[in-house]
């Protein structure tokens, strides 16, 4: 389940042991002569501990424990057989975690059309009917899973969600018209897609981006618009998956070392966004170390915070803040910033906007500026 | 192999046991079950005995085993016995058709990144031991997920289930931190986040709390089942049920450099190209604050014409901006070092 081999952990406790027995008879039960390499894999553990699960199984069995008592198990060819297993032929019913993963699952995926509506096999329809079942079956787990709730929704478009997991599951290339994070700029990608997935708040397409040339993430919320090609879409060999157990953004130690300070009103971003540290320097205010590949978005985070955010280094950055938000300015009546913005900034630095892509100015309708 | 000898002892005794309750139709007592179970055979004393035969009864009823006891006659007096009723402990039979199987399968295999994932991966493993069959093709290539990073998830979530109350350290927007004390109702996530709703003890009121801003340890103070939870509770954060609705103003007239200001122009009501580097921009808003952060973080590419609310909002953040990136005092990082 994770792609991570930790160290191995502490032994397994006798009850975890006992509830995968319970599991693994009346699985072995229903598939007579299956393939041990198939079981150990089913259950998540190495061959010899399935066959050290089975040597325990045929030493236990009914009072008595007379050979006819015991349950039979046999594995010699590679191929298990289970008898004389009657009492536990049934698996235990679901505990109230169990019940409760299935169904709040279940509710988020009803919820969200454009995934569930994509594919012929999970229709909205049966999302409900398997619920309904599930709670018939589950009774009392079934009131607590109905006190967690997962929205799966991130208020991307319905269409593009769906056209995005149709265009996955029938191999179709697709053309994006996509907004990028950060930089304000739209382009148009033709693209392999690979899987449609929701990490946090939204969903994303994985797939092979014939521009990059590499495998990218796109947020489906950005993309504008998204037309199924009548091209095949399967990637190239290289196009690799990319494991997302950890953050869709993996800050690199080449990037840029941001330092800034948050008032109380922008404690946020440290909260959202990936940092290396975090320093609280009382009353709310917080001094933030972050690495970042653009700053452009750390330029907009700045404007739109007033104040808020206050990039400490680098120099260029902050500088950078300070002439884009005067050449904004400029635009606006010199007397209303001045009414407004308190002190402003000496005249001088006013008069150099070189490194901004500042045009020329244009005449405001009130003929200021 | 990772299995101590003496767990493995204690995993036969439990399964023993398991099946001899699960076998009878009759209740069976404790000096019944102690012959009938081997390794209870072998103990020391009577004392010795009634320990194991307790803590195994409650290690089986923490995996959700539904132990019966009930009043059976025996040589002198009453006595307790105990069994399994099979239909109590079976998973009861359910037909699942091919299309529901997919959408069960897609729904457990969202929690993988999850602290229940193993609980996840247990009731798919139960259902395909029920005999239904999961076909993982039918749904590749669409991966829903459910996260569940916050540190706190685990025991609010104990406190969910079993309506016990807690308290924690909870560190607000705005920076300050106080204890509080919580009857959890339920949980729900939302735009990536877990949120817990209950009655906030102190205030009396009911109340929305962020996992993410949980600080340090929860501790579930209460007894299980302490508090009844409203009929019908939906948790949901509030914040999404409170949203400004739409309203009759006019809309926000801007001026937007040409390729720029793309997600102001994807929701606009007109654009009007004015020349080779500007349009104008009618974009409807609900609340002139939201709008004036989203225009400011455009810097010099997006200008407002009116409303003059809107425009004054958006010189004053910009204002803001530019003079706390121009003193050459800015430096100072120390408290109180900011001008």
């Amino acid at each position: 389940m994770t792609a991570h081999r930790a160290p191995r952990p502490a032994p397994e406790s006798a009850t975890a042991r006992l509830s995968r027995l319970l599991t693994m008879v009346p699985w072995l039960l229903a598939r007579q002569g299956v393939d041990i390499d198939v079981a150990a894999a089913q259950f998540g553990v190495t061959r010899e501990q399935l066959e050290s699960d089975l040597e325990l199984l045929f030493v236990c069995g009914t009072p008595g424990h007379l050979p006819d008592d015991l349950i039979e198990a046999d594995w010699e060819d590679g191929h298990v057989y289970i008898g004389n297993a009657d009492a536990i032929s049934r698996p235990l019913r679901f505990t109230v975690d169990e019940a409760l993963t299935l169904m709040v699952g279940l509710r988020a995926l009803a919820a969200t059309p454009g995934v569930t509506g994509a594919s012929g096999a999970t229709g909205g329809e049966a999302i409900l009917r398997a619920l309904a079942k599930l709670e018939e079956a589950t009774g009392e787990a079934a009131g607590v899973a109905a006190r967690v709730r997962v929205t799966l929704d991130d208020g991307a478009a319905e269409t593009i969600l769906a056209d995005a997991s149709r265009a996955v599951q029938d191999r179709r290339r697709v053309r994006l018209r996509y907004q990028s994070f950060g930089r304000d700029e739209v382009t148009e990608r033709d693209v392999d897609p690979m899987r449609v997935t929701s990490l946090d708040a939204h969903w994303y397409l994985e797939g092979w981006c014939h521009r990059a040339e590499d495998t990218r993430l796109f947020r489906l919320d950005r993309v504008q618009s998204l037309e199924v090609l009548e091209v095949d879409g399967t990637p190239p060999d290289v196009a690799q998956l990319r494991d997302l157990a950890g953050q869709t953004y993996r800050p690199s130690p080449d990037d840029v070392l941001v330092e800034l300070v948050t008032e109380p009103g922008a404690a946020w971003v440290a909260d959202y966004y990936p940092v290396e540290s975090v320093v609280d320097l009382g009353e709310g205010r917080r001094q933030i170390r972050l690495r970042a590949a653009d700053t452009t978005w750390l330029r907009r985070l700045a404007w739109r915070h007033g104040g808020q955010v206050h990039i400490l280094t680098p120099a260029a950055l902050a500088a950078e803040v300070a002439l884009g938000a005067d050449a904004a300015l400029a635009a606006y009546p010199p007397d209303v910033v001045r009414g407004l913005g308190g002190d402003g900034m000496p005249p001088t630095a006013v008069a150099t906007p070189v490194a901004t892509p500042m045009a020329a100015p244009v005449p405001t309708p009130d003929g200021a500026g | 192999m990772s299995v101590q000898p003496t767990t493995a002892a204690k995993t036969e005794r439990l399964l023993n046991l398991v099946i001899a309750l699960l076998s009878t139709r009759r209740p069976l007592t404790k000096a019944q079950l102690r012959a009938a179970v081997p390794h209870y055979q072998q103990t020391a004393s009577d004392e010795a005995f009634d320990r194991m035969f307790e803590r195994d009864k409650d290690e089986l009823r923490d995996l959700g085993i539904p132990l019966a006891t009930q009043l059976v006659a025996a040589a002198y007096d009453d006595e307790l016995g105990y069994r399994i009723d099979r239909r109590e402990y079976a998973l009861p039979e359910i037909g699942f058709e091919p299309d529901e199987v997919a959408a069960l399968a897609l729904a457990g295999r969202a929690w993988n990144q999850a602290s229940l994932a193993s609980s996840a991966a247990a009731a798919l493993t139960k259902l395909a031991s029920a005999g239904v069959e999961l076909d993982e093709r039918s749904v590749v290539g669409i991966e829903p997920r459910v996260r569940t990073t916050e540190a706190a998830f685990a025991p609010v979530h104990a406190a969910v289930k079993e309506r016990r109350e807690l308290t924690f350290s909870y560190r607000k927007a705005d920076g300050t931190t106080s204890t509080r004390r919580l009857q959890p109702w339920g949980m729900t996530q939302w735009r990536g986040r877990w949120y817990v709703t209950g009655l906030d003890v102190e205030r009396q009121a009911e109340r929305v709390f962020r996992l993410g801003r949980i600080e340090g340890k929860v501790t579930l103070v209460g007894k299980p089942a302490a508090y009844e939870i409203p009929d019908g509770h939906v948790p949901r954060v509030l914040v999404a049920a409170t949203e400004p609705t739409q309203t009759d103003q006019p809309p926000a007239v801007l001026r937007i450099r040409r390729g720029a200001g793309n997600t102001l122009r994807r929701r606009s009501r007109s654009v009007n190209d004015l020349d080779e580097s500007w349009s104008l921009v009618e974009i409807d808003f609900k609340e002139s604050q939201g709008l004036a952060q989203e225009v400011a973080g455009f810097g010099p590419d997006v200008i407002v014409e009116t409303p003059m609310a809107l425009r004054d909002a958006v010189v004053r953040l910009l204002a803001a901006a530019r003079d706390r990136h121009t003193s050459p005092t800015a430096e100072a990082t120390t408290p109180g070092g900011m001008p």
